[in-house]
């Protein structure tokens, strides 16, 4: 089960990166990065995992737990990378917006502004 | 070595935390303060900086400076904490930074006179982000500042929102390096999965000893990926030069002299942290080594086949990026410490020539090598200061990159890899050789007339005359000054290399890196005898290095008259460039394919000789 978990993971990553390779779109280039990165939640959250396990919210410092809960630390890093995502999605957006209003196209195998 | 000095330690987060409040007082009231008052206040920040990392740099040269964030000092070997790890190395970096970015917004006083102050507040969290990732000892912390500077860099390339070149080149740059982000992301996964840990010294300590499992070498292929494309190395390269080429001057000044090295030190830093007890020296080298080689000829042969300066500079830098690899690839403390003085040295020179070649978009309109030819006469100032750049880039002692260069080459003769010494100096000789040769035919009209001017293309950022700059602005011209000076004095006082030594036996020392984590005193390390910072063969193969150059440079500047005479050479030259150009394609898919490709072959770099 463990192994399916880490199998959709990279899937998703490669999936993405294929995606972009393909790309005849910016806009569709952008969101198969997110897919790419899709990948790496479900690896980190994966990671930390455990059936049967809880939540890792306490009460206050002192109480400990009473049963395992599954690894916050993972869900922090998770989180962090949510945080990433966002700034990194909206960036690239409005660049692709910006390229849309400047060239007239989104199509990658149209733009040839930089070259060799 | 002794690490207990809580002051420098208490002061660590301040390098980050000093410019992100920087950039966060410039965004509320930026737009209501003029601009001026907006220069001195980016710039008294980035010098605050400067003059802090160069406090850590004099604290962490008797000891390595460390802080568990908030006091979550770890049990045993187990952590949820995140450290701030400092030694020499990791100093100095920071100290590289934090002056190079304090000299490019003294460039810009008159550079970008139309802006709203977000190119201030972008460069500040650039330098939060490159402060964070110099100081940090944790992995997912690498990663988080890669993407804080990645995510400034991209902004910034695409400042100029107006031209669709400077649009693209931000686009590919984002796509690139953020795809390589979460691949580096999925090997961080992978070694907390195996070890429970992220911080660097632990994770070192936690794989010591194993053999190398299919899951390590994974999680190594994968970290590498991600930093190796903020390297610039081949095959993760393609960004770089459509980065370069559209960026503001200043930027581009950044992120040569001082983003791709970080690369650079943040893969060799995980590596003798994380990987060494695992994956033996003697088996990465090879890998190391066979990146480093490919990374140095391709960036020089396409140095040598540009036209657009900024292009030109930004495949030098790829080959300079190789070639620091290959120092640093030997794996030994001697190229360790080369390789420091190299892209110290390579940052002043590389930097003062991007800023050049501002002043030369600014006073002209463009950077097009041909369509210059021969335009630079009426500014002989701008003249010789390239030139200069040109031969120090090749080599030309006493420059600090010459002699970075010559302890390079010294320790791969102390090895008996004699190739590399030739490597070395053909590959600066051509990089710098392009530089000199761009020199003669733009500054002096050295040379055939070029014919291509009717088929000359807007190629990087073009500038109205209305807009060109008539006299040479004096703050531009100081801060291109410095950064001469700065190189020149790395080569010339004395103790240099002895500084770079210590730094690189701090480097690479991963037991002492450990104990210093864990609040132990680390073992003494063995201090070299003191060596003066040059030898006779050292000197000797800079000069011949920067007369090749200048060879180089007057063989392409009237080549065309000898080659006509050979067709064959000249129809196969013609060949291979226009391969390399096809490769070379701008479209971002291509790009992406090769990142995956190169993700694969160092696997099999990595995987193969361990089997």
């Amino acid at each position: 089960m463990k192994g399916l978990i880490y199998f959709v993971a990279f899937f998703l990553l490669i999936i993405g990166a294929f995606g972009i390779a393909r790309s005849k779109d910016l806009v569709h280039a952008v969101v198969c990065l997110s897919v790419a990165q899709a990948g790496t939640y479900v690896l980190l959250l994966a990671v930390g995992y455990q059936h049967h396990a809880s939540p890792p919210v306490f009460g206050s410092p002192a109480s400990r737990p009473t049963r395992d809960v599954v690894d916050p630390l993972v869900q922090a890093m998770a989180l962090t990378d949510i945080v990433v995502s966002a700034t990194v999605t909206a960036l690239l957006l409005a660049i692709s917006i910006q390229i849309a209003k400047r060239n007239h196209s989104v199509d990658p195998d149209e733009l040839n502004a930089v070259e060799g | 070595m002794a690490h207990f000095d809580h002051g420098a330690a208490a002061l660590l987060p301040l390098a980050v935390a000093v410019p992100m409040l920087g950039a966060s007082v410039m965004l509320a009231l930026g737009r209501h303060v003029s601009r001026l008052v907006r220069d001195l206040f980016a710039i008294a920040i980035a010098a605050g900086v400067t003059g802090l990392s160069g406090y850590f740099l004099a604290v962490a040269s008797s000891g390595r400076i460390v802080n568990w964030v908030a006091t979550w000092t770890p049990l045993g070997h187990r952590s949820v904490g995140i450290v701030l790890e400092v030694d020499p190395m990791g100093a100095g970096i920071a100290l590289l930074a934090a002056g190079l970015v304090t000299c490019a917004l003294i460039f810009s006083l008159r550079y970008l006179e139309s802006d709203t102050g977000h190119f201030h507040l972008l460069v500040l969290c650039f330098l939060a982000g490159m402060e964070g990732f110099a100081l940090t000892g944790d992995l997912f912390d690498l990663f988080v500042f890669l993407e804080l500077m990645g995510a400034s860099a991209y902004a910034l390339t695409a400042h100029n929102i107006e031209d669709p070149q400077a649009l693209q080149g931000g686009l590919n740059f984002g796509i690139i390096n953020s795809l390589g982000a979460y691949v580096s992301l999925m090997g961080i996964g992978l070694l907390y999965a195996k070890t429970g840990v992220l911080q660097l010294p632990l994770l070192g300590a936690k794989l010591a000893g194993h053999r190398p499992g299919p899951l390590v070498i994974a999680a190594f292929v994968l970290i590498f990926t991600g930093l190796l494309v903020k390297s610039g190395v081949v095959p993760f390269h393609f960004w770089l030069a459509d980065a370069h080429a559209v960026a503001p001057a200043p930027v581009c000044m950044l992120f040569s002299a001082v983003m791709d090295p970080l690369g650079v030190y943040a893969a060799f830093r995980v590596y003798w942290t994380v990987f060494s007890p695992t994956i033996a020296p003697a088996h990465a080298r090879v890998a190391f080594l066979s990146l480093g080689v490919a990374t140095a000829v391709i960036g020089a042969v396409m140095c040598c086949a540009q036209r657009h300066i900024k292009r030109l500079l930004a495949y030098s830098t790829i080959a300079h990026v190789g070639l620091f690899f290959c120092a640093l690839g030997l794996l030994r403390e001697d190229g360790t410490a080369a390789a420091a003085l190299y892209a110290a040295g390579h940052a002043g020179i590389k930097g003062a020539l991007f800023l050049l070649c501002g002043m030369l978009l600014d006073r002209y309109g463009n950077v097009d090598e041909l369509h210059l030819f021969g335009k630079g006469r009426g500014s002989p100032h701008l003249g010789l200061l390239f030139g200069l750049c040109g031969f120090a880039l090749a080599g030309l002692p006493p420059f600090g990159l010459a002699l970075g260069k010559a302890l390079a080459e010294k320790a791969a003769i102390d090895q008996h890899l004699y190739w590399m010494v030739a490597l070395f100096v053909l590959v600066s000789a051509l990089t710098g050789g392009a530089v000199l040769r761009v020199t003669a035919r733009v500054f002096l009209g050295l040379g055939d007339r070029p014919k291509g001017d009717a088929e000359y293309r807007a190629v990087g950022t073009e500038r109205p005359p209305a807009q060109r700059l008539q006299a040479l602005p004096a703050a531009a011209l100081s801060a291109i000054g410095v950064l001469i000076a700065g190189t020149l004095a790395l080569g010339v006082l004395p103790g240099a290399r002895d500084a770079a030594e210590r730094a690189a036996a701090a480097f690479i020392d991963r037991s002492g890196y450990l104990a210093n984590a864990l609040g132990h005193a680390g073992h003494q390390l063995a201090i070299a005898p003191s060596a003066p910072n040059w030898d006779l063969r050292g000197v000797l193969l800079g000069i011949a290095s920067a007369l090749l150059a200048a060879g180089f440079a007057a063989a392409s500047c009237y080549g065309r008259r000898i080659l006509v005479h050979v067709p064959a050479l000249r129809l196969g030259t013609r060949a291979v460039l226009r391969a390399l150009h096809r490769v070379h394609s701008g479209h971002i898919g291509d790009y992406v394919a090769w990142l995956m490709a190169g993700c694969a072959i160092l696997a099999g770099l990595i995987g193969l000789p361990l089997r």
